[in-house]
């Protein structure tokens, strides 16, 4: 048994055990759970320790026959792609767990029921990321969605069962012209190659171009909603507002990867031709999504609809890295990812605990944070500098890779995106400026500062974003190789700059 | 002429259950009223159980010849008929809860008689013995290859049932007006049914499916007799299946009719008419498919759009459920365009992740009550979930299916079928389907919802518990539907081995 499959099966014992703990007693239920997302980690560590970042192709594979009259296999394997988001992940849940250790009290049903969903969601955060059969990915990802639907409507604020509906419905709807797209190409393949999901198997087919197009569209749509690109972003801000923050970091931080990691795994691995044709179409969304995300935040009056509409902002950089179609843009979006994910959770996790305190989301009611909570306030304050990617914190390097990788082959969407980062500084100084300085507005003097159970959480996820700031080397070395393979199978050599531009 | 030759051990699973209705009718007559009940459900169970074993015993064996070429026990016809032995088995489990039945069917509502029968406490158990019969017809149904047979085994499966669905205890007028309803459509499709039998027979000269097969492969001189034969047969089978435009019946009877037994139409007779339905169309019509296919197509999508739209907009949780039934009909259908052995396979593994979710959702059905009966205002099941958390995950598992979410039965069911489809080269059919799930989709999920995440209207309903037979139908659907979405390889396996008809 690989290593992966045990990673995805200790989160399930996780819920086994918490199946057996009484319902009264909600400390055992949060005590199990950050047990077991810990050992998740540490197993993770183990895991990333053995992982040879030289060696091509997927490794700790697994694979055995699951339904065999489709071919389908339980397939798992990683590179280094998928071996930074599994690192991202198991980081981030123990994270969710420990800074919201309250959140589950006050749903619609129990804590035990809340964490039972958050590890059958860590459980499949994990698989999607290791799964190498097409079929089994696109399960995953599906079936990713009811626990989060339930986080959402159960757990949540405001107009919580709207929200989660609207996210299902939007979800499953991306999944059905995904699964229209992997039937077409398993039909290819039992026609070309005999019937199978695997993906190295698929790549190698050859497909119309006429076919190709139609497939990619099925894939990348669905991929578009989840990331989630303008025009497909309309239900991420309705969620983000009413989700519990630990859930928001899942959300956002974590399972909106799956679709900008499915754009590289299966749109520009499966369909090489196709994305090839459709990259001038998305760059232009990419830039869209940029532009339009910074706006938008700059005028939201609710702190999480302002992070909702930064990570909007954020993954349409991370689109942009991908489809510029350069080993160096691609490296850079892929580090965004994992940056993103920290800074997002620093960002909701701090947001989060400012709205618990205040009992209020709006911007405008916070005010003087900086004298009552200096430490909560300066919490935001880093968090809110990750995600304008200053330089020294780790979005910097990921977002100038990024920038740098596309500038070799769209100076223009380049450059527009570079627009991005001043209105980053314009939106996340404003919020700053608001909510932690000036005069301690009514409401906001007897705010209490950060617990140490909450400093405990939120400095790994700061340390973090400095060390990789200062430091990227470790991830980007494991990074590098995977995006050369991906790049070389796309066919796209990178353009030499010529001298003295 | 020499007296027919008839192949027993083939026949004996409809015979078997031909025998447990007749000793039922014997039971009815003599033994007084307090032993009926007692007697009757075990007879109906062991006819179900003798007829399993004696089709278990026989199916490798199959054969064209075991009633001169009237029926067909082949490897197909075999399997639909294990699985409607299956499903009808579950079924009789829901039906035992006579709960759900009028003391005395011949008393009119509101009479001083029909007072005085449920005082007694005395219950009438016709039910038993005429689910049986309904049984029997839907085995001969999808093995029947003569149209004169197919004709016999859909009144032997329809008769019976349009008793069954007036049989309702409470809301007894309802019940009586679906089961008048049924009965004067299902009359009319009968005889349009038999129309068309005239012009094929016209056309051909033949009855048996191979003989019309074969006059429909060679040129025959009047084709019109031919179009005009396969448009009215398939409307008679189409009306059964439910499909649009002969739909209209479907919300009506299966609102009005019992639970238990809508569930079990709901379940066996569509697996049943579907069955009869492939067989017609790959056995007798292949050669003439450039006529039909098109004229199916368009159905199976319209079905799958109207279904999916009109389920939406209902408040009735019996009456969504029926549009639904009518919605799945329409992704059915899509195995019969398929036209192909994957097609069938996917049918068939179609039939079983739909039939144990129609049952387990409609016994969830007869455990929400209030004083007054079941409660089907789909308001009222707001927050059924605070009430029971159990019944409202359950009934979101059977919906999850419905609607084809990964890791339930009803997934690999959509996924097989829209491959054989695709396959099929028919891309638009996959398009619609795929379109018509997002809009069923959203439909259940909205119950989800209600289910959920809405606060319960603060009234009398309340969740039964349900009797021990009741309990293990749905702890069997309930499982069946999760392990078949989570391993389902040795039934695909088996359904794709079956997948043949015999010529």
């Amino acid at each position: 048994m690989s290593i992966l499959t045990t990673l995805e099966l200790l989160p399930l014992v996780g819920v086994l055990a918490l199946a057996f703990t009484p319902k009264a007693n909600a400390k055992a239920a949060k005590q199990i759970a950050l047990g077991f997302s810990l050992l998740v980690a540490a197993v993770s560590a183990v895991m990333a320790a053995r992982f040879h970042s030289s060696t091509p192709g997927f490794q700790f594979a697994e694979s055995r026959s699951w339904i065999s009259s489709f071919g389908i296999n339980y397939a798992v394997g990683i590179d280094g792609i998928a071996l930074v988001l599994i690192l991202m992940t198991v980081i981030l849940v123990p994270v969710v767990i420990l800074a919201g250790w309250h959140e589950s009290e006050g749903g619609r049903w129990s804590s035990k029921t809340f964490y039972i969903l958050i590890l059958v969601s860590e459980a499949m955060m994990i698989g999607v990321f290791a799964a190498t059969d097409v079929f089994l990915f696109y399960v995953i990802f599906e079936a990713m969605l009811i626990p989060v639907y339930f986080l959402i409507g159960g757990y949540g604020r405001g107009d919580r069962a709207a929200a989660a509906l609207k996210f299902l419905l939007y979800s499953l709807f991306g999944g059905l012209l995904m699964l229209a797209a992997l039937i077409g190409t398993y039909i290819i393949s039992t026609n070309q190659i005999g019937g199978t999901f695997d993906l190295t198997k698929l790549s190698q087919m050859h497909i119309d171009s006429a076919t190709q197009n139609w497939l990619f569209l099925g894939f990348f749509i669905a991929f578009a909603i989840k990331a989630p690109l303008w025009p497909f972003h309309t239900w991420l801000p309705s969620a983000a507002k009413s989700a519990t923050p630990g859930t928001s970091i899942l959300l956002l931080g974590v399972m909106d990867k799956v679709g900008t990691y499915g754009m590289i795994r299966f749109c520009m691995t499966l369909f090489p031709d196709a994305t090839k044709t459709f990259t001038p179409v998305i760059i232009v969304l990419s830039v869209i999504s940029i532009l339009y995300g910074a706006f938008l935040a700059i005028g939201q009056k609710d702190i999480n609809g302002l992070i909702a509409f930064t990570s909007i902002s954020h993954f349409g950089v991370i689109t942009l890295g991908i489809f510029a179609m350069t080993t160096q843009g691609l490296s850079g979006a892929t580090f965004y990812m994992v940056n993103h994910g920290f800074s997002t959770a620093a960002l909701f996790m701090t947001a989060g605990w400012m709205v618990a305190r205040r009992k209020s989301s709006a911007i405008d009611d916070f005010g003087g944070l900086q004298r009552v909570t200096p430490i909560l306030a300066w919490s935001f304050f880093i968090a809110g500098l990750s995600a304008l990617a200053l330089p020294g914190l780790s979005s910097f390097i990921s977002e100038f890779l990024v920038l740098a990788g596309t500038f070799t082959r769209y100076p223009i969407a380049a450059i527009f995106a570079t627009l991005g980062i001043i209105l980053a500084a314009l939106y996340v100084l404003i919020a700053v400026q608001k909510s932690l300085h000036g005069e301690t507005k009514p409401g906001n003097e007897s705010l209490t500062d950060l617990v140490l159970r909450e400093k405990i959480a939120l400095a790994p996820v700061i340390a973090l974003i400095v060390l990789l700031g200062f430091y990227p080397k470790p991830v980007l070395d494991v990074i590098n190789p995977t995006s050369g393979v991906v790049m070389q199978h796309a066919g796209v050599v990178d353009p030499v700059l010529k001298a003295g531009k | 002429m020499t007296a027919p030759v008839l192949n027993y051990a083939l026949l004996a699973p409809i015979l078997i259950i031909l025998g447990g209705a007749l000793v039922g009718v014997l039971v009815e007559a003599f033994i007084g009223k307090a032993l009926r009940s007692t007697l009757q459900l075990p007879i109906a169970l062991a006819s179900v159980i003798l007829s399993f074993a004696a089709l278990w015993v026989s199916h490798n064996n199959p054969s064209t010849k075991a009633a001169i070429g009237s029926v067909s026990i082949d490897p197909a016809g075999i399997y639909i008929q294990g699985i409607i032995l299956i499903l009808a088995f579950i079924g009789i489990l829901l039906i035992a809860d006579q709960d759900n039945f009028t003391a005395q069917a011949s008393a009119l509502p509101g009479s001083d008689e029909e007072a005085a029968a449920i005082a007694s406490g005395k219950q009438q158990t016709e039910v038993f013995p005429l689910t049986l019969f309904a049984i029997a017809g839907a085995l001969l149904f999808p093995v029947a290859t003569d149209l004169i047979t197919l004709f016999v085994a859909l009144e032997v499966l329809s008769l019976p049932l349009y008793l069954m669905a007036g049989l309702s205890r409470r809301r007894r007028l309802l019940s009586q007006e679906a089961a008048l309803k049924y009965f004067i459509l299902g009359a009319f499709s009968s005889a349009i049914f038999l129309f068309g039998t005239a012009f094929l027979y016209g056309y051909t000269g033949a009855l048996s499916f191979n003989e019309i097969a074969a006059a429909v492969g060679g040129n025959g001189s009047n084709s019109v007799f031919l179009y005009i034969g396969i448009i009215f047969v398939s409307v008679g089978l189409l009306f059964k299946v439910g499909a649009v435009p002969f739909h209209s019946w479907t919300p009506d009877v299966y609102q009005g009719a019992p639970t238990p037994i809508t569930g079990f139409m709901a379940a066996c007779t569509k697996v049943a008419a579907f069955g009869a339905t492939l067989r017609l169309f790959y056995v007798a019509l292949d050669g003439a498919s450039q006529t039909w296919k098109p004229i199916i197509t368009a159905i199976a999508m319209i079905t799958m759009l109207i279904g999916s739209i009109a389920a939406m907009t209902q408040r009735d949780v019996k009456r969504a459920l029926a549009y639904s039934s009518i919605a799945h009909a329409g992704f059915l259908l899509i195995g019969v365009v398929a036209l192909s052995k994957e097609g069938l396979a996917a049918s068939l593994f179609y039939f079983i992740a739909y039939g144990l979710a129609t049952l387990g959702a409609f016994a969830i059905i007869t455990m929400v009550r209030d004083s007054s009966g079941e409660v089907t205002d789909l308001n009222r099941w707001a927050g059924l979930s605070k009430k029971s958390p159990l019944v409202a995950a359950l009934f979101t598992l059977y919906l999850l299916s419905f609607g084809g979410v990964p890791l339930t039965a009803g997934f690999i069911g959509k996924f097989s079928i829209f491959a054989a489809a695709y396959q099929g080269g028919n891309m638009l059919i996959v398009v619609v389907a795929a379109l018509a799930s997002a809009i069923a989709l959203f439909f259940y999920l909205r119950i989800v919802l209600m289910l959920w995440f809405s606060e319960p209207t603060n009234d009398s309903v309340t969740v039964v518990i349900p009797s021990v037979l009741t309990r293990f139908a749905i702890i069997v659907t309930a499982i069946a539907t999760i392990v078949l979405g989570i391993a389902p390889s040795l039934v695909l396996n088996s359904a794709n081995h079956f997948a043949t008809f015999l010529h």
